[in-house]
């Protein structure tokens, strides 16, 4: 199967996100955000509560939160490598983008003059345009990979030496970065990279939603991807 | 053929009783159960005393003069005199080259059966001579006296990682042991200074079993490595609370709040301070007031400033914190972004009227 459909298509709507793959993007994407918030609470905590130690929980609770959000993040990219491999054939884009296929790359130099305002027609594809599928590859899949691995090497520091999350990551992690406060900077700065992924990423969706001739937001939640201008390619 | 350490004890005036107080002292240091006492004492009375160099390069003293304030005045005086038998420059009571000459004593005699504790570290810019022992580099002599040794302390954070020393821009490439030296265990015992009760529970461990504590990764003994300030510090529940000193001198000082806001490394610090403390237990920086500043962790000179929370980055050639990188990046896309769409609103407007006119 093809993710990239020819300007002249027949069909008007396409099957192409299935259900397990849109409710991981709405899962992942709740608990990137909760992530960064609190993760951001975390290395700037609020103004400091009043009463006893023992009466609040503020700081506890945050860090509960980012843990939990953490967990979650981490268990639905190991489901997303997964259904990579079950999944249908525009499942495995962001994981391996068709690097090897000419009219590819042909497709990430429109992109570029798309958003240029080079070009004034949009073309239209089954799964993600190919400059999303470059961003969400290097962008989304490594800055996440990063940020759990760095996540848990500071997690097991807190449940300590002989914990899973210890031995796993912090034991080769920290000492790779220096120490553990290298390891916070690094998790803290790579959050700001994930943070310029979103902010492009829900632009570009809204925006390719109301300029393309393809859906975009809906085809995240119903799963089909609608074509404008059945075969009507456009003004071209 | 040598004496044994009990005899050594016994020499020095050291009585049965005290030595046995000693042992069982030990066994407590290094966390092991009472029947350990008698292990010790065991050891002490049937093995060879092992020598030990204690040699200084480029440092303060500071590990000397933590070490003689250990807690247990008796393994003080037990341990130094053990030590200063042997070498050690700023203690010992030989000098000149008499004192160099039982650094060549030992390491003919004891070939591969000596300890060499290092304070400090050497310069190697220059061929060393920013560091000069006895009339030579002091690299040098680190390289001679640790070729036939059994094993390394390195003492403090210079030795384990370099220190203020080796901050930026070390004009002087100071280097810690471990880079210098390789192919012989190493034991590091980072602190600027270590705690003196962990000075001295590593050495008698060194000295009484003949075998290396057990190392974390990055080579300090587990024992008093493996966990940071912030998981014993007293001040944690006010840290969950999310109570915190906003600036010196506010009321959460006066009550004793997490000191988070102002700088505190207690989270990202491995060390026993908040559990074996100062000062024959008295108190450690946050009971006084003040934030951790991470003396044991690997270049914490190079970290920006000891009151703020976030680390300064350097390596981008600017000096800026993650926020400030990141933040501002975010906001530089963010601002893209929204001229980007007042720019696509245009277009997409004029394009729809175009095509409306062709209709
Ligand atoms: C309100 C916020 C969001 C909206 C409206 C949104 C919308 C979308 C849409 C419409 C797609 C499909 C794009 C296409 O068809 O080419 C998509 C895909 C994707 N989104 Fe989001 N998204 C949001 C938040 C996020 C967040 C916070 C993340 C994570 C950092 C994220 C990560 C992804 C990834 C990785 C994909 C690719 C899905 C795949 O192929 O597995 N999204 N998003
Ligand atoms: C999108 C993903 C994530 C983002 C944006 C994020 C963000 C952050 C930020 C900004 C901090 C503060 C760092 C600092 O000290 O300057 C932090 C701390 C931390 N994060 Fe994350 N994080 C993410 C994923 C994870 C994951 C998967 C875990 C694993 C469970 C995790 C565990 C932690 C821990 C343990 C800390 C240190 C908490 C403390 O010092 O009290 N994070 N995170
Ligand atoms: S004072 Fe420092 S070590 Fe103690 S709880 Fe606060 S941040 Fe942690």
């Amino acid at each position: 199967m093809s993710a990239n459909v020819s300007n002249r298509h027949e069909e008007s709507a396409v099957y192409v996100y299935q259900i397990p793959l849109r409710l991981w993007h709405w899962i992942n994407a709740l608990a990137v955000v909760v992530l960064v918030v609190t993760g951001y609470l975390i290395a700037s905590p609020l103004s400091s509560v009043p009463g006893e130690a023992s009466e609040n929980f503020l700081m506890g609770y945050i860090r509960f939160t980012h843990f939990t959000a953490g967990y979650v993040l981490a268990i639905g990219f190991l489901f997303r490598i997964y259904w990579s491999i079950v999944g249908n054939a525009l499942s495995r884009e962001i994981f391996l983008p068709p690097v090897h296929r000419l009219d590819w790359w042909k497709g990430v130099l429109h992109e570029i003059r798309w958003y240029l305002f080079l070009t004034r027609e949009p073309k239209t594809y089954l799964g993600h345009n190919p400059l999303a599928t470059i961003a969400m590859h290097v962008m989304f899949v490594w800055g996440t990979v990063f940020m759990i691995v760095t996540g848990f090497a500071l997690y097991g520091e807190g449940t300590g030496m002989g914990s899973w999350q210890y031995e796993l990551f912090s034991a080769w992690v920290i000492p790779l970065f220096g120490q553990s406060q290298d390891v916070h900077t690094w998790h803290h700065l790579v959050m700001w990279y994930l943070v310029i992924f979103v902010i492009a990423h829900v632009y570009v969706a809204v925006r390719e939603d109301i300029m393309s001739n393809q859906s975009v937001l809906s085809a995240m939640i119903t799963g089909w991807r609608t074509f404008r201008k059945p075969g009507n390619p456009g003004a071209d | 053929m040598t004496e044994t350490f009990y005899e050594v004890m016994r020499r020095q005036g050291i009585s049965r009783r005290s030595f046995l107080k000693f042992c069982s002292l030990t066994a407590a240091a290094l966390g092991l159960g009472p029947q350990f006492a008698g292990k010790i004492a065991h050891a002490m009375e049937t093995k060879p005393r092992i020598p030990v160099l204690w040699l200084h390069g480029l440092e303060c003293t500071c590990c000397s003069e933590s070490f003689i304030r250990s807690a247990h005045p008796l393994a003080k005086d037990v341990i130094l005199s053990m030590v200063s038998l042997d070498y050690d420059d700023t203690i010992m009571a030989a000098s000149g080259h008499q004192a160099e000459a039982i650094v060549d004593e030992i390491v003919e005699k004891y070939k591969g059966n000596y300890l060499v504790a290092v304070e400090g570290n050497p310069p190697l810019n220059e061929d060393g001579m920013y560091c000069i022992i006895g009339g030579k580099p002091f690299v040098e002599q680190l390289r001679y006296a640790t070729e036939h040794c059994k094993a390394i302390i390195s003492w403090g954070s210079c030795a384990s990682y370099g220190c203020v020393q080796a901050a930026r821009p070390n004009p002087t490439r100071a280097t810690p042991v471990h880079k210098v030296i390789t192919g012989k265990p190493i034991i590091k015992v980072p602190g600027c200074p270590p705690i003196a009760e962990v000075m001295t529970a590593v050495i008698t461990y060194l000295l009484t079993f003949e075998q290396i504590p057990e190392l974390d990764r990055q080579g300090r003994p587990k024992m008093f490595y493996s966990q940071r300030i912030h998981d014993k510090c007293y001040r944690r529940p006010h840290f969950d609370a999310g109570q915190f000193v906003e600036s010196w001198d506010d009321e959460g000082a006066r009550k004793g709040y997490c000191l988070y806001k102002m700088g505190c490394k207690g989270p990202t610090t491995y060390n026993a301070c908040s559990t074996i403390r100062w000062n024959e237990g008295t108190s450690f920086p946050i009971q006084a007031g003040h934030g951790c500043i991470g003396c044991s962790e690997d270049g914490f000179w190079d970290k920006g400033s000891w009151y703020a929370r976030l680390t300064d980055i350097k390596q981008f050639g600017v000096e800026a914190n993650a926020d400030r990188i990141g933040g501002g990046l975010a906001a530089v896309v963010g601002s893209a972004v929204a001229v980007h769409a007042a720019v696509s609103a245009v277009k997409h407007k004029e394009h729809q009227e175009e095509k409306k006119g062709d209709e």
